[in-house]
């Protein structure tokens, strides 16, 4: 079964309906908005801590996403950002966590790379890689234990694949045939290390494949080839095949996080792949099938500027959780004696 | 109308009454199920609940304790039961970068309704990787309930109140303890978040919990030989700890040894015994006194082994260098 999937869908097809079209091209640009205010307001110093920007990969969040359903968990890594604005957590409270404030998806105990939300099902950006795999497969085993039709999306860098959490978490899967689709978010490189100096194996189909789950690779820069392959290998996890794995190869436009100074990739390199921008790719496709144009293309970044302003401004007039409340949903109540 | 029964079989009731009592639960693990469980706590339970409540899982601490952790979000109710405490470093990561950081990092929006068992503790031979006493290590840890059940009671009682608790639990079940048998009456549920005296007394604290409840009982049992009557407290929360119940029993007793089989460094008699000073100094008649192991991986050799773990002579002497301390 491994690899036997489309890979790339042709660059001139789009068998999506135009309204769904638009909205992915809505969703990409809705993110890359979202972050680059973000690493503006880094600069300021409104935001703090590790911020990991998903520039570039948007396709990978959106493809992926617009193949669940609201009953769908999803699992996702410290660059999460996208998937939660995806999966419907207002960028209000996505802004107002990374300013710390409790308005915040988390109350601005997690920021950045700690975003929850009960409400979309999003089971948190993990900053321990590899350490969402182990917790998918036990949502997985949840759901289906208790016989609810849903899947769990795991998202994870190639980084993670070096992990045992990784091994452990394809091989119970497998083992118990439970609903998890494993999506590998190949970026090339685990913070500076790139994937061939790091993992033996770099054909990540084949680590997956050896567990004896259906494997697919694709890429993730072009939106709709995520969602076709996404939405295939959902439909096998859907229907009790057990998990499934897909690698999606993309890159990140800026750096790991930012500290990053970036000397283990070439000018040159990062070059190459800017021209295979996601939101370019998919706006050329929606205008050579007539769906777009220059005004409709600029009504949605206007659109997504708003959102982003709206979601400053909420954050910026947050109110921190008080001190008081530090030592709060440590544990639940003390139990009756 | 009371029964006997051994600390094993006090387990395996509770788990039964558990599968019983409430579809979502599941025991996973390393040969719980075909096996009958390492140490026989689950024998039987495959047979009479099936391989989806029982659950042999591959040797992936890490993944399988990860995934009860998923599952506890997700709805169930999973008994983990790692094999020892020593193996439970594999699964460290899930256990405290996932299950104790979740509720509070989540700003309170996910629990982990997850009980952990695991064998601890040392006196069988087992050498060095299976024999240590790592609860102080995760008593450490904000976010987790720790338990130590030291009498078949206890056994019998803490599963219930710990699977009721929203939050995850670890359950630390002696090696020394799962052959002694005990009459208990009617399973009771039991107090997870207070400590017991276990004889009162006036003269001695001692403090202690899991295998050393009974050294610290034999020792009190020679000291009141000799008219000095020591309080003997079994923590059996290990974390978070009941300070008012030591500090209590302390001011009474004016003198207090905390026995503990972990290391003696950084540990948990470390602890209460800092607490002690924090507390009750001035009531002190002598400074508190530690008995632990020695510091040194736990050997094979009987006489080597016996020689590094607290004993019932070592608990009496330092009780009776705490009691000649002070002018008594």
């Amino acid at each position: 079964m491994s690899a036997t999937l489309a890979t790339t869908a042709d660059a001139d097809t789009l068998d999506w309906p135009p309204a769904f079209a638009l909205a992915r091209l809505t969703d990409m640009v809705r993110i890359r908005r979202m972050e680059e205010r973000c690493a503006q307001l880094y600069g300021e110093q409104k935001i703090r801590g590790f911020l990991h920007l998903y520039v570039g990969e948007e396709a990978v969040a959106t493809g992926v996403i617009a193949a669940l359903t609201p009953a769908d968990n999803v699992v996702a890594t410290y660059r999460e950002h996208g998937h939660a604005l995806l999966r419907g957590v207002p960028m209000t409270a996505i802004m107002a966590e990374m300013y710390g404030r409790e308005q915040g998806c988390s109350r601005g105990r997690g920021g950045s790379m700690h975003l929850f939300s009960r409400e979309a099902r999003l089971y948190g950006g993990n900053a321990i890689v590899g350490g969402g795999l182990p917790l998918a497969a036990g949502l997985a085993l949840a759901d289906r234990t208790l016989r609810r039709r849903a899947l769990t999306a795991c998202f994870f860098g190639e980084g993670a694949v070096a992990e045992g959490a990784f091994h452990e978490a394809m091989n119970l899967a497998a083992l118990w045939q439970l609903p998890v689709l494993f999506c590998c978010e190949n970026n090339g490189y685990a913070m500076g290390t790139a994937l061939a100096r790091s993992q033996s194996q770099t054909d990540l189909r084949a680590r997956a494949a050896s567990y004896g789950m259906p494997a697919a690779a694709v890429d993730g820069m072009d939106s709709v080839a995520v969602h076709q392959a996404a939405s295939a290998l959902a439909s096998l996890v859907r229907e009790g095949g057990g998990p499934a794995f897909l690698a999606l190869n993309t890159y990140r436009f800026r750096a790991h996080s930012m500290f990053d100074p970036e000397l283990y990739r070439s000018r040159q390199e990062v070059q190459d792949w800017l021209s295979r921008c996601p939101i370019q790719r998919l706006r050329e496709r929606l205008q050579a099938h007539g769906l777009l144009d220059e005004a409709g293309f600029a009504a949605i970044e206007r659109a997504a500027d708003a959102e982003v302003a709206d979601a400053v401004a909420f954050a910026e007039a947050g109110t921190w959780e008080p001190v008081s409340d530090l030592a709060r949903d440590l544990l639940a109540a003390e139990p009756a004696p | 109308m009371s029964r006997r029964l051994s600390y094993r079989d006090a387990l395996r009731e509770a788990l039964r009454e558990a599968l019983l009592a409430d579809p979502r639960v599941l025991l996973m693990g390393e040969d719980v199920g075909a096996y009958g469980g390492t140490y026989a706590v689950s024998r039987g339970l495959l047979a009479e609940f099936g391989p989806l409540r029982i659950r042999d899982t591959p040797l992936s601490e890490l993944g399988f304790v990860g995934a009860g952790i998923g599952a506890a979000i997700g709805g169930l109710r999973p008994v983990v039961e790692v094999m020892s405490v020593n193996f439970s470093l594999l699964a460290l990561d899930a256990i405290v970068n996932t299950a104790a950081l979740y509720r509070h990092m989540s700003g309170g929006q996910f629990a982990v309704p997850l009980v952990i068992r695991m064998a601890t503790g040392a006196g069988r031979q087992l050498a060095a990787q299976h024999s240590h006493s790592f609860e102080a290590w995760y008593a450490h840890v904000p976010g987790l309930r720790v338990l130590a059940p030291a009498t078949v009671a206890d056994a019998r009682g803490m599963l219930g109140p710990a699977l009721a608790d929203p939050d995850p639990v670890l359950l630390f079940e002696h090696v020394q303890l799962y052959g002694t048998e005990d009459e208990i009456d009617e399973a009771q549920p039991v107090d997870i978040a207070r400590a017991r005296v276990r004889r009162a007394g006036r003269d001695l604290s001692l403090i202690t919990h899991g295998g050393c409840l009974p050294l610290a009982l034999a020792a009190a049992g020679t000291l009141a030989a000799e008219g000095i009557e020591a309080e003997v407290i079994d923590l059996r929360v290990l974390r978070p700890l009941d300070e008012a119940t030591v500090i209590a029993s302390v001011r009474k007793c004016r003198r207090a040894v905390v026995i503990d089989e972990g290391w003696r460094s950084v540990g948990l008699a470390a602890e209460v015994a800092a607490r002690i000073a924090e507390q009750a100094f001035w009531d002190l008649d002598a400074p508190p006194a530690r008995v632990c192991a020695e510091e040194v991986p736990i050997p094979y050799a009987r006489h080597l082994e016996q020689a590094a773990l607290p004993s019932a002579e070592r608990v009496l002497a330092a009780a009776r260098g705490v009691l000649g301390a002070g002018g008594r």
